[in-house]
C-alpha cells in the first residue's frame, strides 16, 4: 500500500512536470495554409481589396518569419507579437493614404480657418474642405469641441496643436477593424493554430502524459489511505509537522506554482496553448467547439476536485455530513459549472451556470451578458430572471433556513474547490482577533464595491450614459474585474491556499458570502450549538476552522456560535474529541437553561475579550 | 478594599478564577507558574505530539489578552509560603506579598517506588515539560514503548505513540481496562479497539522494575510475571496526585491534597485551594470523590470562588456528574452515574451495536424506575437534555421515549433510537414509542 502511494506520488509529479513543461516547449510554424484558415482570407476584404491573411503574410515575410519553425514557446510568442504589431501598423499606414485626412486637406484647413485675423473653425469649413462625407463626419465627431463658440483660439499655432493631436488619433484608428486582436482569446486561438507540436499531432499520448498521469497518480496516492490511515476517524496525524501542510518550503513552492498558474491563466493564457490543445477533444465532444483557456480551467477544476473529493471520502468516511456535502458540492461543480454550460453552447444557447449568483457572478448585469441572454428567446429570458430571483429571493430565504452553508460549502464552485483541493490547508487560516477585524472591513468593502459597480452598470445600461456621477462605467468594471475578479478571487484566493488557508477568498473577499453572512448573523435558524460543559478547550475546532473562527472561545463558554463568516463545513464538529459541537437549523432559543456555573453564558455575558 | 490576589498555577482552575476576578472586580491579580508563560489546554498536549496542532494552538487566549485585562503573569516556581506574613518565596530569590492566596497547582504523575522509575526515558504525561521530554525521548525513533497504568492518560499516551507508528505495550494491573469506571462490556469494546490500533495490551500485568542500559537510559522493563520487555520509553500513567510538595512545609492543612471546605477555604484565612490540588474534607455533593481531577470542575471551582471573593459567599456545587473522553476513535460521554456494576437498587439497560463501536447504557432505579445515569460510546448526547431530565427526576421510560431529543450527533448520521427503544421494550415488556425530536420538550422552562 505504501508502495502504491509512493508510485502514485511520483506519477503525479511526473504528470505535473510535463503539464508545466508544456508552457515552455512546443513546435510552431507560420504556415500559409494556417494563416489563411485562421485569418479568414475570403471574407475579410480590406478596403484596398486585399485580405487580412495576405496582409499578415506580408508582415511575416517582411520579418522573414514566414515558414519559420520554432522549437520553444517563448521565441514563437515573441515573434508572433512582433508580426501582429507590424501588420497592424502596416494596415493603418496603408489605409491612412486612402481613408485618412490627407496632408493637402490639412493644409486647406489651416488656411481656411484664418479669417480676418481670427481663427474660425466650424462645420461650414469642414464641408468646404472635405468632400468625403465619412471623413467630414469623423472630424465633426472628433473636433466639434473646437468649433467657434465652443472655444477661442488666439493664434494659428495653438489651433494647429489641438487639431494635429486629434488628427493623429483619427488616423491611427483607421483600419482598426482589420487589426489582428491581441486580446487573450485571439492569442490563444493563434498560438493553438500555429502549433505543430505533439500536443496537436499526438493529442492522446500527450493527454495521457499530462492529465492521465496526474489523475492516475493522484488517485493512486489517495486511495491507499483507506488502509494506511487505519480505522475510520479523525487522523490529522503529522499535519503540523509536515512541510507542505505546515507552511514549510514545500508549501511556498505550491503557492508560487499556483500563483504563477493563475497569472498565466488570467493575463497570458496563450502560454497554456499546448495544454488547451490537449482538452480540445473533450471540449468538442461537449460543446462541439474547440477549447479556450476557460474550458481548460474548468476541466482542471473538475479533475482536481474529483481527485481530492476521493481524498475527502476516505478521510471522513465515518462522517455522513462530510460524505453528503462533498458529493453535493462535487456534483454541482461537474454538472452545473461544467457540463450543463458546455451542452448549452452545443445547442447554440448562452454559456450559463445556473448556480452562480450575483454578486459572486459580478458581470451578470454587464451589458454583454444581459444582451446575450435577452437575445436568446424564452430560455435566455428565463436565465436572466432566474439570476435575479436567485440573488434576491432564493439566496436569502435559503440562508434564513439553513445558513449560508447551503451555498458556500454545498453548492458554490469556489467553496467546492476550497473543500476538496483546499482541505489539506484549512488549518493555516489565521485565528487572531486582528484577522477578524481585517476580514470584516475587507469583505464588506468588496460587497459595497460590487453593489456600486453594478448600480452604475445598470443605470448606464438603461440610460445609455457612459459616465455616472463622474464614474466611467467601463473603467469601474475594468477595475473590479481586475482587482476582485482576477487578482483577489483567483491569484490570491486560490494561489494562497498553502500559506493562508483554503478560504482566503471566501473569508476576506467574496461579496456573496458577505451578503449571506449578514442574513446568517442577524436572521437565520442556523447556528453551531455547543454541548454544555463538555468542552475541554483543546483547540482542535479553532485550529481546523477554515474561516479562522475561534470556535473554542464560544465552545468553552457553552455559547452558540452565530458568526457571519461560518460556511458550515462541519469540520469543527468532526474534529471535536468530546462531542461538543453540532451544526443545527433550529428555532430553539439561543441561550440555554441549566446550572449557571456549568453553562457559563448564563451567569454572565462575557465581554468579547475576557 | 483593593486586594492583591496571587494565584499559584496557570492551569484551567487558576486561569478561570483570574478571569472571573477580573470580570467582577478591579483587584490586583497575579498568576505565578513555573510551567509555561501562558495558559494552555493540558488536555490537548497529546495532539501536539500527534501533529494535529502546534503548541500555540493550545493557548485559548492570545498573548496580548493578559496585559489588556490587567492579569499579571510571572513565570517562577514558588518554594515556600509564609502565611503569617502573607508572602511567597520564589526560586528566583524574589518575595511576593499577597492579601489573598489561591492555590491551583494541579497534579503530578504518580510514582510507586518502582526500581528505575527516575531513569532517563521514563516519564509521565502531564505537563508541557513532559511533552518536551517525550519529543526528546523519541526524537531518533524508538523500537518500543511500554506504558504502565490502565487509565485515560495511559491510553492517550498509547495513541500518541501509535500515531508515530511506534510499537506500544500497555500494562494494566487489573483484568479490564479502566475497569473501576467502565462496565465490563464497554471496557472489552475499548480493548478490542486497542487491538485495532495494534496496541499490545497486557492485562493483569504489573511493572516490577525498569532496567538501565549501558548508556544509563531505560532499556527494558520486567513485569511481575518475570518477562523482560525491551523498550526505550516507559510511560508512567498510573494516575496523578495533587502537586503540593511545597505546601506541606506551610501551616496549610493537607492530606493527599490541600484540605478545603465547601467554600474552597483552607484552614488559613485568605488562603484558598481549587482544581486538582484541592481535597474536600467532605465533598459538598456527596456523590463525588474528595479530589476531582477533572477539567470542568476546575472551571466551576474558579467561578465559584471568584463569586465568593467578589460578590456573595457561594458553596461549590458542580451539579450532576458528567464527563467525556475519547479512546482513539471512540468517543465516550456520560451523564449522571453509571457504575461498572449496578448497585443494589439499580438496574442497567445496555444496547450495543452488533458490529460497530456504538453503545448506550442507562442506569435506573429498579424500584422507582428513576433515571440515574447514561453512558454512550460513539453516539453524542446533549448535555442540557440530561441535566434537565436529572433535575426533573424523570423516569427511565421518559428518557427512552425522548431519547431523540438528546441526540447530538452531526446531521445525516444514522440514528439508532428506534433499535434502542425496541430492545428496551422487549427486555422490559413495555410499549414505548420514541417521540420525534421536539425543541419544545428540551428548551421550555
Amino acid at each position: 500500500m505504501k508502495l502504491i502511494q509512493q508510485i502514485g506520488l511520483y506519477t503525479f509529479i511526473a504528470g505535473m512536470l510535463l503539464f508545466t513543461a508544456n508552457v515552455f516547449i512546443g513546435s510552431y510554424r507560420f504556415e500559409e495554409q494556417t494563416i489563411v484558415a485562421q485569418l479568414d482570407a475570403t471574407q475579410d476584404k480590406i478596403d484596398t481589396g486585399d485580405t487580412i491573411a495576405n496582409g499578415f503574410k506580408a508582415a511575416l515575410k517582411e520579418l522573414s518569419f514566414l515558414g519559420k519553425k520554432y522549437n520553444g514557446e517563448f521565441d514563437f510568442i515573441s515573434d508572433l507579437n512582433q508580426a501582429i504589431t507590424l501588420y497592424n501598423k502596416n494596415i493603418t499606414t496603408e489605409l491612412v493614404t486612402v481613408n485618412g485626412i490627407t496632408p493637402s486637406e490639412i493644409e486647406a484647413l489651416y488656411s481656411g480657418v484664418q479669417k480676418d485675423g481670427k481663427i474660425i473653425y466650424n462645420e461650414e469649413l469642414l464641408t468646404t474642405v472635405l468632400t468625403d462625407p465619412a471623413k467630414k463626419q469623423k472630424l465633426i465627431d472628433g473636433t466639434n469641441w473646437m468649433f467657434e463658440g465652443q472655444r477661442e483660439y488666439a493664434d494659428l499655432e495653438s489651433f494647429k496643436n489641438d487639431l494635429n493631436l486629434k488628427l493623429e488619433e483619427i488616423n491611427s484608428s483607421i483600419g482598426k477593424q482589420y487589426h489582428i486582436s491581441t486580446e487573450a482569446w485571439n492569442l490563444v486561438n493563434l498560438t493553438k493554430a500555429f502549433n505543430v507540436g505533439g500536443s496537436k499531432t499526438n493529442v492522446e499520448l500527450w493527454f495521457f502524459l499530462t492529465f492521465g498521469l496526474i489523475i492516475i497518480g493522484g488517485l493512486a496516492y489517495n486511495l491507499p489511505n483507506i488502509k494506511l490511515l487505519g480505522m475510520a476517524g479523525i487522523k490529522n496525524n503529522g499535519i503540523q509537522q509536515t512541510s507542505i501542510s505546515n507552511k514549510g518550503w514545500l508549501a511556498w513552492i505550491v503557492l508560487g506554482y499556483l500563483v504563477g498558474f493563475y497569472l498565466l491563466l488570467y493575463f497570458a493564457p496563450h502560454y497554456l496553448n499546448n495544454n488547451i490543445l490537449l482538452v480540445d477533444p473533450v471540449s468538442n465532444s461537449l460543446s462541439g467547439k474547440p477549447a479556450g483557456h476557460w474550458f481548460l480551467y474548468g476541466f482542471i477544476y473538475c479533475v482536481s476536485m474529483t481527485i481530492m473529493a476521493v481524498r475527502m471520502y476516505i478521510k471522513y468516511r465515518h462522517n455522513n455530513y462530510q460524505i453528503f456535502r462533498t458529493t453535493v458540492v462535487w456534483f454541482f461543480q461537474i454538472a452545473f459549472a461544467f457540463l450543463i454550460p458546455e451542452l448549452l453552447v452545443r445547442f447554440d444557447k448562452p454559456w450559463y451556470d445556473f448556480k452562480n449568483a450575483w454578486p459572486l457572478d459580478y458581470d451578470f448585469f454587464f451589458a454583454f451578458n444581459i444582451d446575450d441572454l435577452l437575445a436568446n428567446g424564452t430560455l435566455g429570458a428565463f436565465m436572466f430572471f432566474w439570476g435575479i430571483i436567485l440573488t434576491l429571493i432564493i439566496i436569502p430565504v435559503m440562508a434564513y433556513f439553513f445558513g449560508k452553508r447551503w451555498y458556500c460549502s454545498w453548492v458554490c464552485g469556489c467553496g467546492g474547490l476550497a473543500e476538496t483541493v483546499g482541505d489539506p490547508y484549512r488549518q493555516n487560516s489565521s485565528k487572531t482577533l486582528l484577522s477578524w477585524k481585517v476580514e470584516r472591513y475587507l469583505v464588506h468593502s468588496v460587497l459595497a464595491f460590487a453593489i456600486v459597480m453594478t448600480l452604475v452598470t445598470l443605470y448606464a445600461y438603461y440610460s445609455g450614459a457612459t459616465t455616472i456621477a463622474g464614474i466611467d462605467v467601463y473603467t469601474i468594471q475594468k477595475i473590479y474585474s481586475f482587482l476582485i475578479g482576477s487578482i483577489f478571487s483567483g491569484v490570491i484566493g486560490t494561489g494562497f491556499y498553502p500559506i493562508f488557508g483554503n478560504r482566503t477568498w471566501c473569508r476576506f473577499g467574496c461579496p456573496l458570502a458577505a451578503y449571506m453572512g449578514i442574513v446568517q448573523r442577524f436572521k437565520s435558524k442556523f447556528r453551531i450549538t455547543t454541548n454544555g460543559g463538555q468542552c475541554i478547550s483543546c483547540g482542535n475546532c479553532s485550529t481546523y476552522c477554515e474561516q479562522g473562527i475561534d470556535v473554542r472561545s464560544y465552545a468553552q463558554k457553552g455559547e452558540d456560535i452565530i458568526r457571519a463568516s461560518c460556511v458550515g463545513c462541519g469540520v469543527c464538529s468532526a474534529v471535536c474529541p468530546r462531542g461538543v459541537l453540532k451544526l443545527e437549523n433550529s428555532d430553539a432559543p439561543k441561550k440555554v437553561d441549566g446550572n449557571p456555573l456549568i453553562f457559563e453564558n448564563n451567569i454572565v455575558k462575557l465581554n468579547k475579550d475576557v | 478594599m483593593k486586594e492583591k490576589i496571587v494565584i499559584i498555577g496557570n492551569g484551567i482552575a487558576g486561569v478561570t478564577i483570574a478571569r472571573y476576578l477580573r470580570k467582577y472586580s478591579n483587584h490586583e491579580i497575579l498568576i505565578i507558574s513555573s510551567e509555561t508563560p501562558y495558559f494552555f489546554s493540558r488536555t490537548a498536549l497529546m495532539y501536539v505530539y500527534m501533529g494535529h496542532m502546534k503548541f500555540e494552538h493550545l493557548q485559548p487566549y492570545e498573548n496580548w489578552f493578559w496585559e489588556k485585562n490587567k492579569i499579571d503573569l510571572k513565570q517562577a516556581f514558588v518554594q515556600s509560603i509564609d502565611t503569617n506574613n502573607k508572602s511567597l518565596q520564589l526560586d528566583n530569590g524574589e518575595q511576593v506579598n499577597y492579601t489573598k492566596l489561591i492555590l491551583a497547582t494541579g497534579s503530578k504523575p504518580n510514582k510507586f517506588g518502582w526500581p528505575g522509575q527516575d531513569l532517563p526515558g521514563v516519564q509521565g504525561l502531564y505537563s508541557k515539560q513532559d511533552l518536551d521530554t517525550l519529543e526528546e525521548n523519541t526524537k531518533n525513533g524508538i523500537n518500543r514503548a511500554v506504558i504502565i497504568g490502565g487509565g485515560l492518560i495511559g491510553i492517550e499516551m498509547a495513541e500518541m505513540l501509535r500515531a508515530r507508528n511506534y510499537p506500544v505495550t500497555f500494562l494494566v494491573r487489573e483484568n479490564l481496562f479502566w475497569g473501576n469506571v467502565l462496565p465490563k462490556e464497554e471496557s472489552e469494546m475499548i480493548m478490542r479497539h486497542m487491538k485495532d490500533h495494534h496496541i499490545d495490551l497486557r492485562l493483569k500485568t504489573e511493572l516490577k522494575e525498569i532496567i538501565a542500559g549501558a548508556d544509563g537510559k531505560a532499556k527494558s522493563i520486567i513485569t511481575n510475571h518475570g518477562e523482560e520487555i525491551p523498550c526505550q520509553v516507559v510511560g508512567l500513567t498510573a494516575g496523578v496526585s495533587p502537586n503540593i510538595d511545597f505546601v506541606k512545609s506551610s501551616n496549610i492543612d493537607t492530606k493527599r491534597g490541600i484540605l478545603v471546605n465547601e467554600y474552597l477555604e483552607t484552614n488559613i484565612p485568605d488562603v484558598y485551594a481549587l482544581g486538582d490540588c484541592a481535597e474536600f474534607h467532605q465533598h459538598p455533593s456527596g456523590d463525588r470523590r474528595n479530589i476531582e481531577q477533572i477539567w470542568y470542575t476546575g472551571k466551576i471551582m474558579g467561578k465559584t470562588l471568584a463569586t465568593t471573593i467578589c460578590k456573595t459567599k457561594t458553596a461549590y456545587n458542580p451539579g450532576h456528574w458528567f464527563n467525556s473522553a475519547k479512546f482513539m476513535d471512540i468517543e465516550y460521554q456520560t451523564y449522571g452515574w453509571v457504575f461498572p456494576k449496578p448497585k443494589e437498587n439499580e438496574k442497567h439497560f445496555s444496547w450495543m451495536h452488533p458490529t460497530k463501536y456504538l453503545s448506550v447504557r442507562i442506569c435506573y432505579d429498579k424500584n422507582t424506575s428513576a433515571f440515574i445515569g447514561i453512558n454512550t460510546f460513539g453516539i453524542r448526547m446533549r448535555h442540557q437534555a440530561f441535566d434537565k431530565w436529572l433535575n426533573e427526576k424523570r423516569s427511565v421510560d421518559y428518557i427512552i421515549e425522548h431519547l431523540k431529543d438528546a441526540n447530538f450527533d452531526p446531521e445525516f448520521y444514522k440514528q439508532y433510537e428506534n433499535e434502542i427503544v425496541a430492545q428496551f421494550n422487549s427486555e422490559n415488556d413495555t410499549n414505548i414509542t420514541p417521540k420525534k425530536r421536539n425543541w419544545k420538550n428540551l428548551f421550555s422552562a
